[in-house]
């Protein structure tokens, strides 16, 4: 029997555990949150992503208890949460700032949590190595948060909000504090940890990458709405607006009026320019913007027959990446369109350079289509 | 290590005798044989003999250590729930109001404070005694206490209390097992200021303070208009041994705790 894909969003009997239900958060003037709704599954690992500001921290602290919803209910396994505090919540926390408790030492810290359920304390010692050893930290159970190094205290943390267990775990911005290349490692641990413990994970951060690596389905935000709900994949190659296409990675967008003809469209754009063939999700005319990403342009220095889009215009600009080159190439009419290409060749044996005239394709399904 | 320059070297010599001169003179004189204060008539410990002999001081001391003690207790409770309702009560209405009145008594001239004290026990009809000196001490060092306690307070994570709440602590538990500890050395210390206060105090104290009960300062100075008796220096130069030691005391803890710190910073690079 083939395995089925972890796609309990996609199954209607499936019971969410938790609903945001119109849910509206207002700060005096400000609204934070906007008659907001979403369901988040068991053993999801939920991203919310959006620019600072957007509302994703404060439905985290809701999640927490450390805000109440101005309207609207907040359920958690079918139960409204609105009423219980902070501490009656079978809700944990990691904290941007990780908060450790300064005075106690990392075994402490994570046992804080235990102590306070009054287990009997051969079982809290249990519990603690566990989880000591869960985040590869034995060996620092008895030192203060002060004297180990910032990528430990980020598992002291993880740690102490795993320890009791919750059916919910948030992340605040969980590996900002670390540099590069430690949060790339953390990322892939992270993913192990919530598999291990199959607990859901909701995690708030302004990382698109970061939440692309990790997270089952990814929330995109923008000012306290939620611009579109789905898996990485269909995030990236399906963005449902501009703004979620130009949040995620890299996008030309192109604006221009469409015309239907038979599945595809035909987008005039520029005077002198071959009107762009596209391939909407659902029939539209009418202004639009075509969405691309570079990766999807080729480039070359022969003019292709075989694909749907062609255009030629001069290299403007190159962002060498390492792994990939961006080239910036302006069409005759100014407009600017990037392109990238993987460097399988050594940078001195690349094809083009500065000034050069190449021509860049794409085939008819390779970009979006999006209503204005 | 780097010379001192000669503009240096004065400034630094004149500030220090300028502060330290009166001092030394006092305790000079308390060894004086003479009893006349200004004419040096050999050495002698006999003055210290005589103050221990003199009840009237011993009980003025033994008052002014009880007030101290009990009124600082009273101001640091007080002080901290202030500073913590302050800072950490969110925007009630009338905060800036509130914060604003808890520093009042800072800049209030002690007359004021001494009378406007002394008027209220009159009209609520308190004995005064030590008990009006106690109250009143703890009302005007409780801002003293509020003031070091909460700027250790706004400097401190909020995040840190969340988490404690999140892990399953009531508010109260939280305060207990997490700030109280963080916040403990500013406690401490606002307590010693709050003693310290309490200690010295002269004008207060003589407006609250009753026939029943008289603390050392007053004693010092009411004994002081009758002329200055030899018995006086050599209190003095307890006085001021007693806070040189624990000022020293004070600054080798600290310095310890500090080295201390220091080489587990190090420890967690070097394993970091």
């Amino acid at each position: 029997m083939p395995e089925t894909a972890f796609e309990p969003w996609n199954d209607p009997n499936e019971k969410p555990l938790i609903q945001f239900r119109n849910v509206t958060k207002r700060f005096g003037d400000f609204t934070a949150i906007d008659d907001l709704s979403i369901d988040i599954f068991e053993k999801e690992f939920f991203a919310l992503l959006g620019p600072s500001g957007c509302g994703k921290t404060t439905m985290m602290r809701m999640l927490a208890g450390f805000e109440t919803p101005t309207s609207g209910t907040i359920m958690l396994d079918g139960q409204d949460i609105s009423p219980i505090p902070p501490n009656k919540r079978s809700v944990n926390m990691m904290f941007q700032s990780y908060a450790l408790f300064p005075h106690l030492t990392v075994y402490d810290n994570i046992a804080f949590g235990l102590k306070r359920d009054k287990l009997p304390k051969d079982q809290i010692d249990a519990r603690v190595k566990e989880m000591l050893r869960l985040v590869q930290i034995e060996k620092f159970g008895q030192r203060k948060p002060e004297q180990i190094s910032g990528g430990q205290r980020q598992r002291v943390a993880l740690a102490r909000s795993l320890a009791k267990a919750p059916k919910l775990l948030l992340l605040d911005e969980p590996l900002s504090a670390l540099d590069k290349k430690l949060r790339q490692d953390t990322q892939f641990e992270l993913m192990d940890i919530q598999e291990k413990t199959g607990t859901t994970f909701v995690v708030v951060t302004h990382d698109q990458e970061e939440a692309m690596t990790v997270a089952s389905r990814v929330a995109v935000m923008d000012h306290g709405k939620l611009k579109q709900v789905d898996t990485p994949d269909r995030i990236y190659e399906a963005p449902n607006s501009t703004y979620v296409a130009d949040f995620i990675g890299d996008v030309n967008i192109i604006e221009g009026h469409a015309t239907a003809q038979g599945n595809t469209v035909s987008i005039v754009w520029a005077e002198g320019q071959p009107p762009i063939i596209g391939t909407p999700t659902t029939p539209i005319e009418g202004k639009v913007s075509f969405a691309i990403r570079p990766e999807k342009i080729a480039i070359s220095a022969d003019q292709p027959t075989d694909r749907a889009n062609v255009v030629q215009g001069k290299v403007l600009d190159i962002a060498y990446l390492g792994n990939l080159s961006t080239y910036h190439v302006q069409l005759p009419n100014g407009v600017i369109i990037k392109a990238q290409t993987a460097n399988s060749r050594r940078r001195a044996r690349r094809p083009f350079t500065w000034e050069d005239q190449v021509w860049l394709s794409w085939t008819d399904t390779a970009g979006i289509v999006l209503d204005n | 290590m780097r010379r001192l320059t000669w503009f240096n070297a004065t400034s630094l010599t004149l500030g220090f005798a300028f502060l330290y001169i009166p001092m030394i003179i006092v305790i000079i004189y308390s060894f004086n044989e003479s009893k006349l204060v200004t004419v040096w008539g050999g050495f002698s410990t006999k003055w210290y003999g005589e103050l221990f002999q003199n009840e009237a001081f011993l009980d003025a001391a033994w008052v002014t250590f009880k007030v101290a003690l009990a009124s600082s207790l009273i101001a640091t409770v007080l002080g901290t729930m202030g500073a913590y309702v302050l800072v950490r009560g969110g925007r009630f209405y009338g905060r800036t109001l509130f914060s604003g009145m808890i520093y009042a008594p800072l800049v209030m001239p002690e007359v004021i404070t001494g009378l406007s004290l002394l008027l209220l026990f009159i009209s609520i009809g308190l004995d005064r005694g030590m008990f009006t000196i106690v109250l009143a001490h703890a009302t005007f060092s409780m801002c003293y206490v509020s003031v070091v306690v909460s700027s250790r307070l706004v400097s401190f994570d909020r995040s840190v209390e969340e988490a404690a709440l999140d892990l399953g602590c009531t508010p109260f538990e939280a305060f207990r097992l997490v700030t109280l500890p963080i916040i403990a050395p500013a406690v401490i210390s606002g307590w010693l200021l709050a003693l310290t206060l309490s200690l010295d105090d002269l004008v207060i104290a003589s407006f609250v303070a009753g026939p029943s009960a008289t603390t050392l300062p007053i004693k010092v100075f009411s004994s002081i208009r009758l002329g200055v008796s030899p018995e006086i220096n050599a209190l003095s130069t307890i006085l001021i041994m007693i806070v040189t030691i624990g000022t020293i005391a004070a600054s080798l803890t600290t310095k310890r705790a500090v080295m201390r710190r220091q080489r587990e910073e190090r420890m967690a690079e070097q394993t970091g």
